[in-house]
């Protein structure tokens, strides 16, 4: 079971997916504004938060920005339907995927119960030894720390994921349907800008110049690789 | 026979005896060549009749005037030496005389065989009589008279003495030549004068024709601001003015058309964007609706069943409206991504549960930058149709050329009725109107096909009755072969 905190301002979309979620088997904590939201975080300390960027008075951009700068709690944005300039500036913000209203309670859980695997335990560390040296960069895979010159890196659970994938294999090109499946855990048609604004924050967190970038190589028409160095 | 007319010729030498231009020029022209050339051409004559009267008005008096200066005569008939000496006296630097007695003439001057018979026998008459005759090449005037002899008291006679003056008209000629010449310059200078003033006019005429051709052009293309120039307050001005009266009476009507559509897109838009919220809230109980209906008993299980696939209708035809006012409104976007078209088909098909009612023939390995999500979205939507419309077996084909990828789905059903074949992309177009309301929004093929120009392709419809419907997309390649593979 893990503890939802769902912001949505609309009372009937917000009882309906408290319902839904709740019969799931989620302990759901529902919250009208973005304000009472960030109380609300603070009081039942979430596993997810569930978040609509459209809200009055503090907006879901800027509740998305706090979270992610005080720690790395995954976040699910509930956004209008194709709504593209929306959907970049969550994934900008630091949400870690997204769903379309109106959204099928099944499409959220699979979304809540995949983001919640990226903050948990590691991936099949049979091979490799857990502690990795690349370059500046030290992965421990064991303990999901990263640090760059030794200084520990905050790095949001899908970000942590999709550079642990990437570096598992340095080298190998691995396309953005292959990181959607193995790291956001989407089917086929997921949406590849997922990929992208995520790359972009790892970049900016890990690379000593974003633009051109060390540890996450872009392959164009392929895809991404990690190095070589 | 058009060639036998030299204007119209000439018209189409310069061009085309169509062209406005042209007919003004070659008025002009005629008009500026035939005045001075009449003009000319009669001040000429008259000037060489004037000339040559005077010349040889002149020329008869002087050889009159000297024959009395020969008298007395020293006698008569008079010798061969009288003849010459006479014949000198009536000489100068202009005329050179020959005096004829009988069969005898004066030596040193011309030849009196040369001259004309016909004047010799008028001068043998008695008369005095002149001529104008080429000699040698050269235009001369012949003056004869006889020398007549007068008696004391008694009527004159004839002498038999005839002189022949023969004065060359060289300098006239020169001058006749110098006014033809001046006449033919006058008309050269005339015809370069019409030809400039009809360039003038032309230009007067035809600058404000040509500047309405353009407006009305560009009206045509649907520059709907076109206006032309109005200058003056000719004709001319006032076709411009109807014309821009007309330019504007129409941009303000598809100006108030446009406003209206778009306003009535907008409507829809807005109402699809203010259903969701509440579809939203539906959308997240339907699973427990549905879950709940069947321990639900009788009748309050079917209306709970009911609600919860009307629901799932409901959010599909909004969803779809949603999709297409964004088209309507041009915000649409493309999220390209490299996509092995073989693959992405097959997902389609895999995620709704259609693989094992759908055939397919697909290239191994084309990779192509497009949107996956829209491409899905065209996938389904036509495979949707085939299986709700047509007949088994569907068929998904892909072909790959160097610069388009072409997706083709058909179906073995009926096909299309050339009726409906050019309404199958409208929305909410129904084909079979008693079929009531389908398992589609009526919106999936003007979707597919809105998708398909948004990659800068395309989706067309063919198959007649026998063969089954065929919806065909192109999408462009670009960049080609490069890369395609993997």
């Amino acid at each position: 079971m893990s503890r939802v905190l769902l912001i949505e301002d609309d009372r009937a979309v917000r009882t309906g997916l408290e319902l839904a979620l709740t019969r799931q088997g989620h302990a759901v904590d529902a919250a009208g504004t973005g304000e009472r939201g960030l109380e609300l975080l603070r009081a039942t300390r979430p596993d997810v938060v569930v978040l609509d960027l459209m809200l009055p008075g503090m907006d879901g951009f800027e509740i998305c920005r706090r979270i992610r700068a005080g720690g790395d709690l995954p976040i699910i944005m509930l956004t209008a339907r194709n709504d593209d300039m929306d959907v970049v500036a969550g994934l900008e913000a630091g949400a870690d995927d997204y769903v379309v209203k109106p959204v099928q309670p099944r499409v959220l859980e699979a979304r809540i119960r995949a983001v919640l695997r990226r903050s948990g335990g590691g991936t099949a560390n049979a091979g490799p030894p857990p502690v990795e040296r690349h370059g500046d960069l030290t992965i421990d895979r064991a303990a999901l720390v990263v640090r760059r010159q030794g200084e520990p890196v905050g790095l949001a659970p899908t970000e942590l994921r999709l550079l642990l994938e990437l570096s598992a294999t340095p080298g190998r090109v691995l396309s953005r349907r292959q990181l959607l499946e193995l790291v956001w855990e989407h089917d086929y048609l997921g949406d590849s800008r997922l990929v992208d604004a995520c790359v972009q924050r790892l970049r900016a967190k890990l690379e000593h110049d974003s633009a051109a970038p060390v540890y996450i190589q872009t392959v164009r028409g392929f895809g991404y690789r990690f190095g070589p160095l | 026979m058009s060639t036998a007319n030299p204007v119209n010729a000439a018209a189409r030498l310069l061009g085309g005896a169509r062209s406005l231009r042209t007919r003004l020029l070659v008025a002009f022209a005629l008009v500026g060549v035939s005045t001075a050339v009449l003009v000319a051409g009669v001040g000429y004559v008259q000037a060489r009749n004037v000339i040559l009267q005077k010349t040889q008005d002149t020329a008869v008096l002087t050889m009159t005037g000297r024959i009395e200066t020969l008298f007395p005569l020293d006698g008569m008939p008079p010798s061969q030496a009288q003849l010459d000496r006479i014949a000198g006296r009536l000489s100068d630097r202009d005329n050179t005389a020959v005096a004829v007695y009988r069969d005898r003439h004066s030596r040193g001057g011309p030849d009196p065989d040369m001259l004309p018979p016909e004047l010799r026998h008028a001068v043998r008459g008695g008369r005095v009589v002149w001529q104008r005759v080429s000699m040698g090449g050269n235009p001369v005037l012949v003056i004869g008279t006889q020398v007549r002899l007068v008696r004391y008291g008694g009527a004159p006679f004839p002498s038999e003495l005839e002189i022949y003056s023969v004065r060359g008209l060289r300098p006239e000629q020169q001058s006749i030549g110098l006014l033809a010449t001046r006449a033919w310059l006058t008309g050269a200078v005339a015809l370069v004068f019409a030809v400039l003033l009809a360039l003038l006019a032309g230009r007067g005429v035809l600058g404000p024709v040509r500047e309405l051709r353009r407006a009305t052009d560009r009206l045509g293309e649907g520059d709907l601001t076109a206006r032309a120039r109005v200058r003056g307050t000719d004709e001319l001005a006032d076709v411009a003015r109807a014309f821009n009266n007309t330019a504007e009476a129409l941009e303000r009507h598809v100006g108030e058309l446009r406003r209206m559509e778009s306003e009535a897109r907008r409507f829809v838009a807005d109402v699809s964007h203010e259903l969701r919220t509440p579809l939203a809230a539906m959308t997240a109980v339907t699973d427990v609706l549905d879950e709940e209906a069947q321990r639900l008993p009788g009748d309050a299980g079917r209306a709970a069943r009911l609600v919860g696939e009307e629901t799932h209708k409901l959010t599909r035809l909004v969803n779809d409206l949603i999709e297409i006012s964004r088209f309507d409104a041009g915000t649409a976007t493309l999220a390209l991504d490299d996509i092995d078209v073989a693959e992405a088909i097959r997902a389609t098909l895999r995620a709704r549960g259609w693989s094992d009612r759908v055939r397919t023939d697909l290239p191994v390995g084309v990779v192509v930058r497009l949107d996956p999500r829209r491409l899905d979205v065209i996938v389904a939507n036509l495979v949707s149709n085939a299986l709700r419309h047509g007949a088994p077996p569907v068929t998904v084909r892909a072909h790959a050329g160097p610069d388009q990828v072409g997706i083709e789905v058909g179906d073995s059903g009926p096909g299309l009725a050339p009726d409906v074949l050019p309404h199958v992309f409208d929305r909410f177009y129904k084909a079979d109107t008693a079929r009531a309301r389908s398992e589609g929004s009526g919106l999936g093929l003007a979707i597919a096909r809105e998708n398909a120009r948004l990659h800068g392709g395309g989706l067309t419809a063919a198959g007649g009755p026998a063969a089954g419907a065929v919806f065909t997309v192109h999408l462009p390649r670009p960049g080609g072969e490069a890369g395609a593979t993997r």
